[in-house]
């Protein structure tokens, strides 16, 4: 599809609007449908794009598989450790309240902390398995 | 930190698990595994000592009040079970540093390392949680990151054993979310405690009956009773042999914990084996499994399926404590939870340190290592020993109570076919020694005494199912304890 001028444009064009709404989805979770599962797949989606129009390679430029592997790890560790720093606060693990002075800004920014860690993770995984299923046909591995 | 204690319980491994899958090198990740081990265990102590002193400790994730939010609640049961898991994963998790680095691909390592962390979490949390939908989570967690272990085993049938695996676990996995929702639209509550004392009220509909063959079905896939057992042979055969060894010991023990812990504690003994008859589902199931498993077992010519095979049978003489409905029945079934991790732990260890050396674990390709490898082959000795129930070994202790459990209900005929089958171990344990003694050996120089890094774990949980045959009375007494909780349902 790398010489179809209208898709290479198109996805150029579209792909920023896919970020944006991923991050929406996520900020928004926490007043109405969505989060940080959701966003990391929409996210995770406007890298599969870039990678059908232009190819594996040239996404895998900008995002190396060790880090899309990474990222599947570290969103383990934001969740997990979010819960560490209430229950080194003083509060039981995952006690958003210990966040700030107000028990509703700490709820707030607990679950959207929390949420981070699943996006990360989610669109260290989606990416991940879509690299594995492409670079399938390559390299045979 | 000691007020954190059940969550700390779940949190090391789960920290420690994305921490190895970031490190490059495997050294570094295999002390992290090691040291999340070992924590494990002494946080799982330290909550056994709180349980003994203190009662139920119970711990709301979040702040939240226990039943609108999760607790985790730890009495002497899943105490119990905890230390089991820890143990194990203690004693197991030195050894695999030695064993995965002949068997498994090396930059996969790290990733090893995170797999068995996520595995052991999972675990633990199933075994530390109050909540029932918190339960499938770990489920699925301990699950699916063993899928991945089983599939790194060094043969290429260990990829369709593991899928086998994985198409059986979700089917389980499935049935017991549908009983767990089911239970949820009857009561609108998660929590366990919460759910026993709402789910009287609703005992008649059929509705709660049917979560209850749900449920039933779910766990019997995951413990592997016989009729559901197909999975378990090849998973535990083609596995690489630490992962077998940690497998076996843990994951049908803490699936054994579910059940008990749902049908006893949430639907309550007199609904279970009133109202549903467990016991009188649940003993022939038992008694075909130690039989015709134990003949299956005795036909094996590859070791690691043998002990699978008994493994299954193993399974059925936990599930026939159970069905035995009594205090003395469920001792039995919660001591043989710790002693038969002891042994098959202690025999799957030593067919590992058979495959570190000859590569394979076919019973021809044993023949004379007992004078080869002595310290090894001597392990599996002392694990044969305690698999068939000689006195001074854990597995006499265990079938001891068994006996006396059938006994008291004056079942005499189970009591017999406990003993005929104990035969029948006799049997398989015996081919493979005459074989390792008794023939003379063939093969070229490579069969040489194991290395210590795998001798001394294998030698611990060997040396431990004799010392708690011999010295039984702390074991026995925690299992009665615990036994006399599940008993007595809720709030004790």
């Amino acid at each position: 599809m790398r010489d179809d001028f209208i898709v290479r444009v198109g996805a150029r064009i579209v792909t920023p609007f896919i970020v944006t709404f991923a991050l929406y989805v996520h900020f928004h979770g926490d007043f109405g449908p969505g989060g940080g599962f959701q966003a990391g797949v929409i996210l995770a989606a406007a890298f599969a794009l870039l990678a059908l129009v232009y190819g594996l390679e040239a996404v895998q430029r900008v995002l190396p598989p060790w880090f899309v592997r990474g990222c599947a790890a570290l969103g383990v560790l934001i969740f997990a450790g979010v819960g560490v720093v209430t229950m080194l606060l003083g509060h039981s693990y995952l006690g958003y309240n210990a966040l700030a002075h107000d028990p509703k800004h700490g709820q707030h920014y607990g679950i959207l902390l929390v949420e981070l860690g699943v996006l990360v993770t989610v669109f260290g995984v989606m990416t991940t398995i879509f690299y594995l299923f492409a670079g399938r046909a390559g390299r045979g591995e | 930190m000691s007020a954190h204690l059940p969550v700390l319980q779940v949190l090391v491994p789960l920290l420690a698990a994305p921490v190895c899958a970031l490190l490059r090198s495997a050294r570094a990740a295999a002390a992290l595994a090691v040291l999340a081990s070992w924590t494990t265990l002494a946080v799982a102590l330290a909550l056994l000592g709180e349980v003994k002193s203190a009662g139920v400790v119970s711990y709301a994730i979040g702040g939240w009040v226990p039943p609108i939010g999760i607790e985790y609640r730890v009495d002497m049961v899943n105490a119990w079970v905890l230390v089991i898991v820890g143990t194990i994963a203690s004693v197991v998790s030195p050894y695999m540093v030695v064993s995965v680095s002949s068997e498994v691909e090396r930059r996969r390592i790290p990733l090893f390392y995170a797999a068995y962390l996520l595995c052991l979490t999972g675990l633990l949390g199933i075994a530390v949680t109050g909540d029932v939908f918190n339960v499938f989570v770990f489920l699925e967690i301990s699950s699916l990151s063993a899928y991945a272990l089983i599939a790194m085993g060094t043969r290429r049938r260990a990829l369709t054993a593991a899928f086998r695996y994985l198409v059986m676990g979700s089917v389980g996995a499935t049935f017991i979310v549908i009983g767990i929702g089911l239970l949820y639209v009857m009561t609108g509550s998660l929590n366990m405690a919460d759910l026993a004392v709402l789910l009287p009220e609703v005992w008649d509909s059929r509705t709660v009956k049917v979560a209850y063959g749900f449920l039933g079905v779910g766990f019997c896939l995951k413990l592997a009773l016989f009729p559901l057992h197909l999975w378990l042979p090849n998973a535990y055969a083609y596995a690489p042999s630490a992962v077998t060894a940690f497998m076996a010991s843990t994951a049908t023990k803490v699936a054994v914990y579910m059940l008990l812990r749902f049908f006893l504690t949430i639907f309550g003994a007199p609904f279970s084996f009133g109202t549903m008859a467990l016991d009188r589902l649940l003993l022939p199931l038992a008694l075909v499994a130690i039989v015709s498993m134990s003949m299956v077992a005795v036909l094996q010519v590859d070791v690691k399926r043998l002990l699978a095979y008994s493994s299954v049978a193993q399974i059925g003489y936990v599930v026939l404590g159970l069905s035995l409905a009594s205090v003395t029945g469920l001792t039995a079934t919660l001591l043989h939870l710790f002693n038969h991790a002891l042994m098959k732990g202690a025999l799957f260890m030593a067919m590992g340190c058979v495959v570190y050396r000859i590569g394979s674990v076919h019973i021809d390709a044993m023949a004379g290592l007992g004078r080869r490898m002595p310290w090894t082959m001597a392990a599996f000795v002392v694990g044969g020993l305690s698999l068939v129930g000689v006195p001074l070994t854990v597995g006499f202790v265990s079938k001891w109570y068994l006996i006396l459990g059938a006994i008291e209900r004056g079942w005499w005929p189970v009591a017999v076919v406990v003993l005929l089958a104990s035969l029948l171990a006799l049997v398989y344990v015996w081919r493979v020694v005459e074989t390792a003694y008794m023939r003379p050996y063939e093969g070229d120089g490579r069969a040489v005494e194991a290395p210590p890094g795998l001798l001394l774990p294998t030698w611990v949980l060997a040396a431990a199912s004799i010392y708690f045959g011999v010295f039984a009375k702390s074991t026995v007494a925690t299992a009665e304890q615990a036994a006399r909780v599940l008993m007595s349902g809720v709030g004790s």
